[in-house]
Formats: C-alpha cells, sequence, structure tokens
C-alpha cells in the first residue's frame, strides 16, 4: 500500500528565494508524523507544498495519486485539510459559519459531521453564533481544528497549533490531536517548533534543516537519543 | 551610450522635421486636424505627468482643458484679447487650479483617486451649463475662426514647447523627485523628498497643459460649449495615455495620433462605422491591460501601491516588494 | 475553560453622531411628509430614485468587496441591459417575463465580462489595471449599445400603470412605489441569498479571506465571476427602473449620471457595506429631489456636482463611510 503521503525531491521557492531545495518523506496512513527544526528551516513551506498553496517542484503523491501543480483547492477536495498558520479562521463570520465552510463542498446534511466535532468540543455549540474574532486563541485554534474535521479529512496538516498559546491551552491542543488520530484514524502531518510536545504525540518526526530533511526516525529514537535531541531539537 | 544618444537625437531630429514639413502636403481640413493631434499631445503629456511619472491616476483631465478652452474663449468672446495672448494665461489658470485639486488629491490613492476625479469628469460640464451667463451656456460661445495652417503652427509650437519643458523637468532633480514618488512613495520620502509638494506641483503642471490643450481645441474648434469637454474626452485623453505608454515621453505621439486618427481612419474608410469606434477603443484599452500592462503596470501599480485591503483613502503606497502578491 | 474577552470598540460620544444624523433625517422626513403633501411627494419620488441609486450602489460595493475594484463600467452595463430587456418587449414579450429574461442575460453577460475582460487582467497587473480595463469595458459596452441600437432616445415601457394611489389623502404615483419595492426587494433577495446558501456562504469567504478559502475548498475565482454576475443582475435591475422613470431617457449614456450618484451611495457606506450603500442611495435621492424642489438656485444641472460634493466630503472626512464597520477587538 502507497504511503498516504509521499514528497520527493519537492522543490519551492518564494519569488527569487529558494526554500526547500529537495524535501523528501513520507506519512503512512493512520500515522503522526511531526516536522521539526529551526525557523526558516522549511516546515511550514513543505505544508505548503503539500496543499498547494505555494508553487513547487517535485513530485508529491496522495495515496499513490501524483497531485500536479494543484491549487490549494482541488487538493482540499481530494480530502486534505491544512490548518495553516495564523489559524485561517474568518474571523468576521460566527462560529457556526465557520463549521459550515469546512463542509461547504460536500453535499447532504451536516447533523453527522457536527455531532462528530461537538463531541471533540463541545463548548463549541454554545457559542454558534458568536463572531470567531472574538474567541480567545486558544478557542481560535480549536475551532480551526474543528472547521478541518468538518472536511472529512484524509490528512489533516496542521502549521504551529501552539503558536502565541498558554501551555494549559497547548497541551489541550495536542491531546486533542492525538485523540483525532486515535478515534477517527486521521493522518495528521504537523508542525511545531516546541519539539517536546511533537514528540510526545507523533509516531515518526523529520528534521528538517535548510530546505532539506536531515533526518527522520520514530519518536522515540529520537527521545533516546540525547546528541540529536540537543542539537536539532534543543533540550 | 553615445552612439544611443545621438540614434535618439536624430529620430526626434527627423520626427519634428516631418512635423514641420507636413502640413504643406495637407489640405486645410486636415491641417486642423493636425492640429487635434496636437491639443492631445499635450492633454496626454499633462497626463502622462501626474500618472505616469507621480502615479496619481486621473480620468478627469477633460475639466482641466475645459478650464483652459473656457478661459481662452471668454477673454476673446467678452473681452476682446488676442487668442495667442489667452494661452500663457490659461497655462496660470490650469497650473493654479491643478495646485488646487492636488491638494486635497494627496488624500486619495488609486482607485479612490480615479473615481473622485471620474466624478470630476461629469460634474464640470454641468457646473458649466448651470453658469450659463459666464460660459454661454449649451449654445456655447463662438469664436473668430482661423487657417488650418495656423492652427497647426500653434498646437505644434505649444506642444514642442510644452514637450521641451516636460523634457528638461524630468531629466532634473524634480523628475527624480517624480519618479521616486512613483516606484516607492515610502522610500522617496525617507529620502527626503517632499511628497507633498512634488504631488502637488504634478497635479500643476499636468493640469496646465490639459489648460493650453483645451485652449488651442477651442480655437480649432472655434467653437465651445459644455458638451465639447465631457466625459468623452477624459476618456479619450485616458485611453491615449494607457496606448503611449504611461511613465515615458516616447509614446505619446503615438498615443494622441492614435485616439485622433483611427476614429477617422475607420469612418472615412468605410471599414467600419462611427459607431463601432468607441467599442473598437475599449477593446484596445482592455487588450492593452491585460496584454502590456507591465510599462503601465509598472507605473499603475505603484500609483497603487495600496496594502490589499483598504479601508480608508489614507494610507500611503507600500513598495511593490512588501504586497502578498 | 478560558474566558472570552472580547471587547468591542465602545460607542464614543462621537459614534453617536451617525445614527443620531440618520434618525434626525427620518424624523425630518416624516414631519415634512405629514405636514406638506408636496413634501410627501417630492420624498417618495427621490425615494425610488434611490432605489435606483441603492442597487447599483450594492452592485459595486459587491464587487469592490471581493476584489478592490471600483467597476466603472458598471453602469454601462446597466444600460445594456435595459437596452435588451427593451428589445425583448419590442418583439413582443410581455413586461414580467421581458425583466425576468433580461435579469437572467445580464448574470450570465457579468460572468462573460469578468471572464473575458477582468480575469486576464487582473492575472498580469494589480487593482488599478483592472480599473482602468473596466473603463475600457465601459466605453466599449457604451459604445455598443449605440452601435446596435443607434443613440435616438427609446421609449421604455413600465411595470407599472401611470397612476396614482391615495395614502391619506395624499397623491402618490404608482410607478415611484413600484420602483421602491423592486429595488428593495432586489437588495434583500440577494441579501438573503448571500446569508442563508451555501453559495452565498462560500462567495462571503471568498471575498473575505481568499487564502483561507481555498483551503476549504471553494473556488475563489468562480466566486468573484458569480459576485460579477450578480452585481449585473443588480445593475439591470437599477437600468430598468430608471428607464422607466419619467427623469431618465433610454439612451446610451443613460446610466452615467446615475452611476455617481450610486457611486456616492456606496461611499457613503464605506464601499464595504451594502447596508450602507441602501441608506446612502435612498437618502441621497430623497434629500436631492427635496433640495431641488424646495431650494430655488439649485436647478437640475446642481444636482450631480451636489452629490459630487457630498461624495468628496465623506471620502475626506470619514473614509470608511457613514457606517464604518465597528471593530472587533480581542484583549
Amino acid at each position: 500500500m502507497p504511503p498516504l503521503l509521499a514528497l520527493r525531491d519537492v522543490e519551492a521557492r518564494y519569488g527569487p528565494l529558494r526554500a526547500l531545495h529537495g524535501v523528501t518523506l513520507e506519512v503512512e496512513e493512520g500515522e503522526i508524523v511531526a516536522l521539526l527544526g529551526a525557523n526558516g528551516a522549511g516546515k511550514t513551506t513543505t505544508l505548503r507544498a503539500v496543499s498547494g498553496t505555494v508553487r513547487r517542484g517535485g513530485r508529491v503523491e496522495l495515496a499513490g495519486r501524483p497531485l500536479a501543480r494543484e491549487g490549494p483547492e482541488t487538493v482540499a477536495r481530494l480530502g486534505v485539510a491544512h490548518v495553516p498558520e495564523g489559524r485561517g479562521t474568518f474571523s468576521e463570520l460566527t462560529v457556526w459559519e465557520n463549521l459550515r465552510l469546512g463542509a461547504i463542498t460536500r453535499r447532504g446534511r451536516l447533523d453527522g459531521d457536527l455531532r462528530r466535532v461537538l463531541g471533540f468540543f463541545p463548548w463549541l455549540d454554545g457559542r454558534r453564533n458568536q463572531q470567531a474574532g472574538t474567541l480567545s486563541g486558544g478557542e481560535q485554534q480549536m475551532l480551526a481544528l474543528a472547521r478541518a474535521m468538518m472536511q472529512r479529512p484524509r490528512l489533516l496538516l496542521v502549521d504551529e497549533p501552539s503558536l502565541g498559546l498558554a501551555p494549559l491551552v497547548v497541551a489541550e491542543i495536542f491531546r486533542i490531536i492525538r485523540e483525532l488520530n486515535e478515534r477517527e484514524g486521521t493522518t495528521v502531518l504537523l508542525v511545531e517548533q516546541n519539539a517536546r510536545h511533537s514528540l510526545a504525540v507523533a509516531h515518526r518526526a523529520y528534521v528538517l534543516e535548510t530546505g532539506r530533511v536531515a533526518f527522520g526516525a520514530p519518536t522515540e529514537e529520537l527521545a533516546r537519543n540525547e546528541s540529536i535531541r540537543k542539537s536539532y531539537l534543543g533540550y | 551610450m553615445r552612439a544611443r544618444l545621438a540614434w535618439q537625437l536624430a529620430v526626434i531630429a527627423g520626427v519634428a522635421v516631418a512635423i514641420a514639413l507636413l502640413p504643406f502636403g495637407l489640405s486645410d481640413y486636415h491641417r486642423s486636424q493636425g492640429a487635434d493631434v496636437a491639443v492631445y499631445v499635450m492633454a496626454i503629456l499633462g497626463l502622462n505627468i501626474v500618472t505616469g511619472y507621480t502615479g496619481q491616476i486621473s480620468i478627469g483631465h477633460g475639466a482641466f482643458m475645459a478650464l483652459g478652452g473656457y478661459t481662452t474663449a471668454i477673454l476673446t468672446h467678452d473681452h476682446g484679447w488676442n487668442d495667442l495672448a489667452t494661452l500663457p494665461v490659461a497655462l496660470a489658470v490650469g497650473f493654479g487650479a491643478g495646485v488646487v485639486v492636488g491638494v486635497p488629491a494627496l488624500r486619495f490613492h488609486g482607485a479612490y483617486l480615479a473615481l473622485v476625479t471620474f466624478a470630476v469628469a461629469l460634474a464640470v460640464p454641468q457646473l458649466a451649463k448651470n453658469y450659463s451667463h459666464f460660459t454661454g451656456g449649451t449654445e456655447g460661445l463662438a469664436l473668430p475662426t482661423h487657417t488650418g495652417l495656423w492652427l497647426y503652427g500653434v498646437g505644434w509650437a505649444a506642444a514642442v514647447i510644452l514637450y521641451v519643458l516636460t523634457w528638461l523637468l524630468l531629466r532634473g532633480r524634480t523628475g527624480r523627485a517624480f519618479r521616486a514618488v512613483r516606484d516607492s512613495e515610502i522610500a522617496a520620502a525617507s529620502a527626503g523628498v517632499n511628497l507633498a509638494v512634488h504631488k502637488t506641483l504634478a497635479f500643476g503642471i499636468s493640469a496646465a497643459f490639459a489648460a493650453v490643450a483645451g485652449s488651442v481645441y477651442v480655437l480649432v474648434n472655434n467653437f465651445v460649449n459644455p458638451d465639447v469637454f465631457g466625459l468623452q474626452l477624459s476618456l479619450y485623453v485616458l485611453i491615449g495615455a494607457v496606448v503611449a505608454g504611461l511613465g515615458s515621453l516616447w509614446g505619446i505621439l503615438a498615443g494622441a495620433a492614435f485616439v485622433q486618427l483611427l476614429p477617422i481612419g475607420l469612418t472615412s474608410s468605410h471599414a467600419v462605422s462611427s459607431q463601432a469606434v468607441p467599442v473598437i477603443f475599449g477593446a484596445i484599452v482592455v487588450l492593452v491591460m491585460a496584454l502590456i500592462p507591465r510599462g503601465s503596470a509598472e507605473v499603475l501599480r505603484a500609483a497603487l501601491g495600496l496594502p490589499i485591503r483598504i479601508r480608508s483613502g489614507h494610507h500611503s503606497s507600500t513598495p511593490h516588494s512588501l504586497e502578498a502578491r | 475553560m478560558l474566558g472570552v474577552a472580547a471587547i468591542r470598540r465602545p460607542r464614543t460620544p462621537s459614534g453617536w453622531i451617525v445614527p443620531g444624523l440618520l434618525a434626525a433625517c427620518c424624523v425630518f422626513l416624516l414631519v415634512g411628509s405629514l405636514s406638506s403633501s408636496l413634501f410627501a411627494q417630492q420624498t417618495v419620488s427621490g425615494l425610488a430614485n434611490g432605489g435606483i441609486y441603492a442597487s447599483l450602489g450594492v452592485a459595486l460595493v459587491l464587487i469592490y468587496r471581493a476584489t478592490q475594484v471600483i467597476n466603472f463600467s458598471q453602469g454601462a452595463l446597466a444600460t445594456f441591459t435595459t437596452y435588451v430587456a427593451w428589445q425583448l418587449m419590442s418583439w413582443g414579450l410581455g413586461y414580467w417575463p421581458a425583466f425576468v429574461l433580461t435579469l437572467g442575460i445580464a448574470f450570465v453577460g457579468g460572468i462573460a465580462v469578468e471572464l473575458v475582460a477582468i480575469r486576464p487582467v487582473e492575472r498580469r497587473g494589480n487593482v488599478l489595471t483592472v480599473v482602468i480595463a473596466s473603463i475600457g469595458v465601459l466605453i466599449l459596452v457604451e459604445g455598443a449599445v449605440g452601435w446596435i441600437w443607434g443613440s435616438e432616445v427609446k421609449f421604455m415601457p413600465s411595470a407599472f400603470p401611470a397612476r396614482a394611489i391615495h395614502v391619506g389623502g395624499v397623491a402618490f404615483s404608482l410607478q415611484d412605489l413600484g420602483t421602491i419595492g423592486v429595488s428593495i426587494a432586489a437588495v434583500v433577495v440577494l441579501w438573503a441569498l448571500f446569508q442563508f446558501t451555501k453559495v452565498g456562504l462560500a462567495m462571503r469567504a471568498a471575498a473575505l479571506r481568499p487564502e483561507a478559502a481555498r483551503l476549504v475548498g471553494v473556488r475563489v475565482s468562480w466566486m468573484l465571476s458569480l459576485g460579477w454576475g450578480l452585481a449585473a443582475v443588480l445593475g439591470a435591475v437599477a437600468g430598468m427602473m430608471a428607464a422607466a422613470s419619467p427623469s431618465v431617457l433610454l439612451q446610451p449614456s443613460m446610466m452615467d449620471g446615475v452611476l455617481i450618484y450610486a457611486f456616492a451611495a456606496a461611499v457613503l457606506g464605506g464601499l464595504e457595506s451594502a447596508a450602507g450603500a441602501v441608506v446612502g442611495g435612498l437618502a441621497i435621492g430623497a434629500l436631492l429631489n427635496l433640495l431641488g424642489s424646495y431650494v430655488s438656485w439649485v436647478t437640475p444641472q446642481l444636482l450631480l456636482p451636489a452629490a459630487f460634493v457630498l461624495m468628496l466630503v465623506v471620502l475626506l472626512v470619514k473614509p470608511s463611510g457613514l457606517f464604518g464597520r465597528t471593530q472587533v477587538r480581542r484583549v
């Protein structure tokens, strides 16, 4: 069975600036894979390359099917949900409208999806008509995850979910990500500065350095290897 | 470098000679049409200074032309002035009006300025109709006629003078300041260029040129009424400027000739009915914008230079490289 | 859990000026209408004009909100579709069937203009080149109207019989009331579309945050085309109502002046608020009409410059419009 996501020698640039120099990695179905590395290593760009938000070279395959320079709309419709840096919530719309947008490309009723999502975020129920921009940072992050779930994604891309959030909230969010993976079987590719949290939930991790994969390994191995931990992960 | 300059001078000289000799091969009627081309040259020159060189878009230059035109008409008709003497007056009046408009225009950018000047282009003829005891209202004012040759000579002499003035201006410090303003207001300001002064100056100069153009226009038609300076005129000057390529002095002749002569050429050859001319012009504007915006876009994007979402007219331009495109 | 600390910007004393002004306006109109039947009639016919400005104004807002483009061709497109309606009626089609068919044609036409003239320009240039392209479309479409149908004035039938109905002893033109009704209905239907349908939500999302909308699978460029189509429909409504009114004649330059009033209305709403454009349009229509009837030195030719001055003042003093959005801020 081909991996759910495969990147082969993916390059990407922002104007004249090369951000990715040939990234090769794989994500198997049902896994949580973390992308680690310093600022500017290309972690966010890698996610963008997958979702089609940035122009790229190289091969990206979804369950064996190559994605040809598709735009983000098409990739999203193929079952990839990208929760970007900054969350991508529509602050001007209500919580309910944000959730509806997650399922906008599908026909049929949303009840089932909604129930599932509220199962993870029960507090959303009472806030349906609240403007999304008035939620706290942590709540917006969870709304973004909830919306991604409404897309019933095969692959969930999450970019820096802990950014700007208090430790308690961060812990909560990672717990939810793990629950999503365990209960729903959602495959997750996670970008996170905070190595400790990522390694706690992820099965495997890749470390990126200046636009290339330095190495990848199962997380227990990484956690055990002290020199790697110190030099690449900072602890 | 030397060779290129020599080549450019040769081309200019050649064109100048051609323009000087042309009328002797034309009928009187065609000579006055040649004078009309000179009118457009001046108007487009003016528009180019404000839009092409300082990046402030104006769709209302017909209003400045009206100002110059009516100045000439009223002075000759009601006060017996010599026509030529009115041209410098029109220049001064135009400059004053341009500065007066340029000051509030500082607060608007890009599309908002386009909107305001568009409204001016429509509002001024209405004002002219209203204050008819000044302007002769819809019946208009009649002016003494002149031969085609005289008109051609006056028109092109004025055009050449203004062209040379522009060239001198743009070569010097002011010109560099203008270009700096167009390319990046933030950078220009931090380099010590006084934005307000230069942008208003550009408006003043550009309006002055348009006013002179309007004066000559009125002399060529030996008649003026509010509809002469309607919306269509402003739009045609814009078309000429767009086809000419904003931000460069070279294409202006082509742009003016295009706007004045193409309609006539098409209709007199019976290739196309006169009604179809605006359709063709409109299509050409769209095509130019779609295919060669780089020449105009280089300049126009600086004219806008807005952040992606603008909620007020207050923002100053951001350099292109900072825009999230 | 986590406390929600949300602050809506508090209504400062000056924040009451605009609602206060509006309320004062309404009171003024009401009192005047009750005391003078001429006043009431002029108010109603002013509101009818205002309905036309409001429809076209909302069309402008629609496109501006989604693309930051000021569409100078909106009026010309409205003129073209109105001529289409005229043509259908002169071929024997009844009024309302022609009306509806014209709306459909306008919808398709708006999408076509976006695809053919705007999209290629947008791809290459920036907002300002698109604005100039829209001016190109203005010239083209107005020229096309003159080319196809000639520039002589034509007579446009109206949906409403030229009768008067009596309310409280005052005779009101059915035409005026009908225009107000149709304009408001059009805007309300559009609002409902945006609020309650999936497509409407997708369009709103595409206009607010195109990148985020793409990530949920919204085809943003289709939404833009749809926006142009809907704007053209509103323009068609405005055009057909305008042509039927006694003060506007069916000719190629029909909507040039109306476009300025519509711009003024949209600007009153800050170019981003449809509700603002509606209120602005109605207010401009009513007040200008009253100004013209009651103030002797205000001739019909001064009305357009008056609207221009109003627009200028708003842009200089409060560019976010009289109904600038309340900001939502988090602590």
